[in-house]
């Protein structure tokens, strides 16, 4: 592909310094220049702030899911012990860089890097993610950039006060349950409040009181007698409407959560929700971030700015960074989304500027056309499902060589449905995008229905997606619902012919009080 | 413009609390494991940290998420001999060659390692003397101090001649002199000026000339008069006695090697001197230790041949305990150590020694022990010696027996042994 030049011409800058070791003043140098091309190419980006810190500092953010703020929490403790251990024995390099969608967007730089890799850590996550980060829907629309790091700090401040007053240990087990259902506890569609602290703060008490009120409106009236099997399922289901975040329903309806506990409850939901973007947007995220380091560093390099010894330590890094072995690698770990990525978005640059009578056919929207704008857009208004949907090209696919496999547990031998060839090129494509699809790499379990006149019991719905059943730890997952909830709570499974079936049950053993539940 | 902060000497260790919580949620699991590996170490390097392994599945966070099973339909890369309809052998254990769900299978740990970690030396020992301390050890630091060290503080005025503070005293001089003195040299030159008066107007040999040259001869003499140095000028240098809390003890290791204490028992036994060395350890600066072992005669020995060496032959226990006495009576006597006894024994002595052995505990060995324990291991009932021990218990109370029948009794019986409330 052809070099990314700078269209504009500038009297020739003074080189960067590269010598190995970084100080303060080159990666400044290095800075300037990388947003001065970033800005050439019109990317834009929150302003920037680089944190240098240590290796140590990096595993605490490691530990803290990247956050530089977070409640305290044994499993980030685990987090952090594995992290330390595998350090040690370097068997595991750290990441190079860690970067927060926030406002101003956070990258941290780590004390033993050389320069180079400073540098290509600047371009990567100062300019390539943060970009995304500003651009992309889903995180506009999900995301307060400039609210996060003060909602977390609103949140452990909030946690360790209950801490303090209810003891560490009820916390913790309310973490635990609310852990469990972290993934089940993000709106999928529905846009989420603003966060900010100051209303958060202000706000919280209000709604302790008004939440309580409603919650006990619920159950006001007595549990009137057993009611015959018939008469029940022509009474209308509370949730009218099946609801698919059980964290919010739990906080709005479990019967016996005190009002701190719901706000707990809420403040995991809330962080789950702030991650629920970068878990769909893998391959893009990583793979724009990736496309434009490579891209800024070797404008940088055509104006002459970098040094030959930079380019190659660069290129040697950036190499690994996008390898992706083939199926039968003893490496192999699935599809890398760096490299897939990075493949995609550079070859929609190619469509646009150097397209074939194949790309034409395939992209006719595209083809040609200006490629900034089409990046723009394709950044802005994709998540991967409909970015590999949207964009995947045959040519990838051949580079690739991707292949799909259809695995069904009844059949005793797999079928390859589909290769990189003409008759194959549109199924791998439908096939791959539905595997970024989120909603069908995560089981879709929603909550059904609550016996309001009966045992106030919880019933929550397994849909099958392809058959799949549920994983083994959904026993445990069920005790925690049920020790949030406070009394029985049934899971079931409908297959694909529409037939429920019970499941799970987990009991409460003295219904009505809050730890009655036997958690391994 | 960017802001580039510089954050490496921001606090570190943000992770500490976390830490902490995570050992303190898997203490059980710790604790098992840190009692496992004593069993596995041997005496000397106890003092390291240890590396801990939890099976994988107790700290598990049970998700949601989609198990085996059903159809999955995967995409791979670098297709190397497949046309699509090609039908592939279901692989075994969801090997690479593309068995659908492979990459969801990660996720339910079919093969879970243990989550190994490290624990430092002093979490190590934390969990294995939580709630552990050695009888009377308090009542050592506190009341039975028996080493004490000098230490300067400031001057006194009086003390032997040895420590006079030369430099201390001949100032306190100087200044007394200057006081006592200051009268009279105000008074000397007032003579003197009236003496100069004297002389001009009336000359030499006037009666006022000669009474005032008498006067300053006597204020003269009044000032000569003033001592140099004074006992009262006298400074010492004043030293005070600092208790030292003793820092050193010694143990002593007395073991059975007769025919009846086979390598098991010895293994035990060894266990048993390992715990306690390592709490010494702990709680003194310096230990020495002194094995001794016994069958018919006993014998003072390294810590090599006492574990290792095989012997035969009958039991006489209070050989030991006479050797036990002399070399505390040549070696530890000065009151500045702490002394401990363990002794492990199969309980089987001869008969006639048995009364002899009480005697020599109670006599001699106990008043000058702090602490003296017996285990006694044996699968079957007490023999002689426990029964005759058990009248040593009854009126000792620094004197602690029990019986242990197999390596897994270790630890608990040394808790047993050493809990708080005998102290």
């Amino acid at each position: 592909m052809k070099r990314a030049t700078n269209t504009r011409h500038k009297p020739a800058p003074a080189p960067l310094p590269a010598t190995s070791e970084w100080s303060f003043d080159s990666i400044e140098q290095y800075h300037t220049e990388i947003a001065r091309v970033a800005k050439d190419y019109g990317l834009d980006t929150y302003p920037v702030q680089i944190e240098i810190i240590t290796a140590e500092q990096m595993m605490d953010a490691y530990a803290s899911v990247g956050m530089p703020v977070n409640y305290h929490h044994w499993s980030f403790g685990k987090q952090f012990i594995s992290t330390e251990k595998s350090y040690r024995r370097g068997q595991m390099g750290l990441a190079y860089e860690i970067v927060i969608n926030s406002d101003p967007c956070i990258a941290y730089l780590m004390e033993e890097n050389t320069l180079t890799m400073q540098g290509l850590v600047i371009a990567h996550a100062a300019y390539g993610h943060n970009s995304f980060f500003k651009g992309n829907y889903l995180f506009r629309t999900w995301t307060n950039a400039d609210a996060i790091i003060d909602y977390l700090l609103f949140a452990r401040n909030y946690i360790t006060e209950c801490e303090e007053r209810y003891g560490e240990e009820e916390v913790e087990l309310l973490l635990d349950s609310c852990h469990a259902l972290m993934n089940m506890g993000v709106d999928r569609y529905r846009r989420p409040g603003k966060l900010s602290v100051a209303q958060e703060k202000l706000r919280q008490q209000e709604r302790e009181e008004y939440l309580q009120s409603q919650v006990n409106d619920l159950w006001r009236t007595l549990p009137a007698q057993e009611l015959r099997d018939d008469e029940r399922s022509r009474r209308p289901r509370f949730p009218a409407e099946p609801e698919e975040n059980l964290l919010y329903f739990i906080e709005k309806n479990a019967p016996l959560l005190e009002p701190w506990q719901r706000e707990v409850v809420r403040i995991v939901r809330k962080v789950a929700q702030y991650f629920f973007p970068q878990r769909q947007t893998q391959v893009m995220n990583e793979g724009w971030a990736t496309y434009w380091h490579y891209t800024l560093l070797n404008t940088l390099y055509d104006e002459g700015l970098l040094a030959d010894s930079f380019m190659l330590e660069f290129l040697q890094s950036h190499t690994n960074v996008v390898a992706q072995p083939p199926y039968n690698s003893r490496w192999y770990s699935g599809l890398n989304p760096y490299a897939l990525g990075f493949a995609m978005w550079r070859d929609i640059r190619r469509i646009c500027e150097d397209p074939d009578e194949e790309d034409r056919r395939w992209f006719p929207e595209i083809a040609g056309s200006d490629w900034r704008e089409t990046f723009d857009f394709a950044m802005r208004n994709f998540k991967d499902e409909s970015f590999i949907a949207q964009y995947l090209s045959p040519r990838v696919m051949r580079d690739f060589r991707l292949f799909a496999v259809l695995d069904d547990d009844r059949e005793d031998k797999l079928k390859v449905s589909a290769i990189h060839d003409e008759s194959g090129f549109q199924r791998v494509r439908e096939i791959l995008s539905e595997q970024y699809n989120l909603g069908n790499r995560e089981p879709n379990v929603q909550v059904w229905n609550v016996d309001l006149r009966g045992d106030r019991s919880l019933t929550l719905r397994h849909q099958q997606h392809q058959r799949r059943p549920l994983g083994d730890s959904t026993e445990e997952v069920m005790k925690h619902v049920a020790r949030l909830w406070g009394f029985t709570v049934r899971l079931e499974t409908v297959d694909e012919a529409g037939e429920a079936r019970l499941i799970h049950e987990a009991k409460v053993e003295r219904p009505g009080r809050y730890a009655g539940v036997e958690v391994a | 413009m960017a802001r580039i902060i510089d954050r490496r000497f921001d606090s570190k260790g943000k992770s500490t609390v976390n830490r902490q919580r995570f050992m303190r949620r898997f203490k059980h699991q710790i604790r098992k494991a840190v009692s496992e590996a004593i069993h596995g170490r041997s005496i000397r390097d106890l003092d390291n940290g240890e590396q801990v392994s939890i099976p994988a599945r107790d700290l598990s966070e049970p998700i949601l998420h989609q198990g085996r099973g059903g159809i999955w339909e995967q995409v791979f890369s670098g297709n190397d001999q497949f046309s699509s309809g090609d039908q592939i052998k279901r692989p075994s254990g969801g090997g690479a060659g593309g068995g659908g769900g492979k990459g969801e299978a990660g996720n339910e740990g079919e093969h879970e390692d243990d989550f190994v970690f490290q624990l430092s030396r002093e979490e190590f020992l934390d969990l294995f003397f939580e709630d552990l301390e050695l009888p009377r050890l308090i009542r050592t630091q506190l009341a039975c101090i028996t080493d004490y060290k000098t230490r300067r503080a400031g001057f006194t005025s009086d003390g032997v001649p040895a420590n006079i503070n030369v430099v201390r005293s001949l100032r306190g001089a100087l200044g007394r002199r200057l006081a006592l003195g200051s009268p009279y040299h105000a008074r000397l030159r007032e003579l003197q000026q009236e003496l100069d008066d004297a002389l001009d107007e009336l000359g030499e040999d006037s009666a006022p000339v000669l009474a005032l040259r008498d006067q300053i001869g006597r204020v003269r003499a009044k000032i000569d008069n003033i001592p140099f140095i004074d006992s009262f000028d006298l400074r010492y240098n004043n030293r005070v006695k600092v208790p030292q809390p003793t820092t050193q003890a010694v143990m002593f290791c007395l073991m059975d090697v007769s025919g009846s204490m086979d390598e098991d028992r010895k293994a035990t036994a060894k266990r048993f001197f390992m715990l306690l060395h390592l709490f010494l350890t702990r709680t003194y600066e310096r230990i020495e230790v002194v094995f001794i072992r016994h069958h018919t005669v006993a014998q003072e020995t390294d810590e090599e041949e006492f574990f290792h060496s095989r012997e035969s032959g009958g039991t006489v226990v209070s050989s030991a305990l006479v050797l036990m006495r002399d070399i505390i009576r040549e070696r530890y006597a000065n009151g500045q150590w702490n002394i401990y006894g363990a002794q492990a024994s199969d309980g089987d002595n001869w008969q006639n020694d048995c009364a002899v052995s009480r005697d020599l505990l109670t006599q001699d060995i106990l008043p000058a022990c702090q602490y003296f324990a017996y285990i006694e291991i044996t699968d079957g009932d007490p023999q002689n010696l426990w029964q005759e021990y058990e009248s040593v218990r009854a009126t000792r109370n620094n004197f602690a027996m029990q019986r242990i029948q197999s390596p897994a009794d270790i630890y608990p019986v040394f808790r047993e042994l050493f809990k708080k409330s005998l102290s």
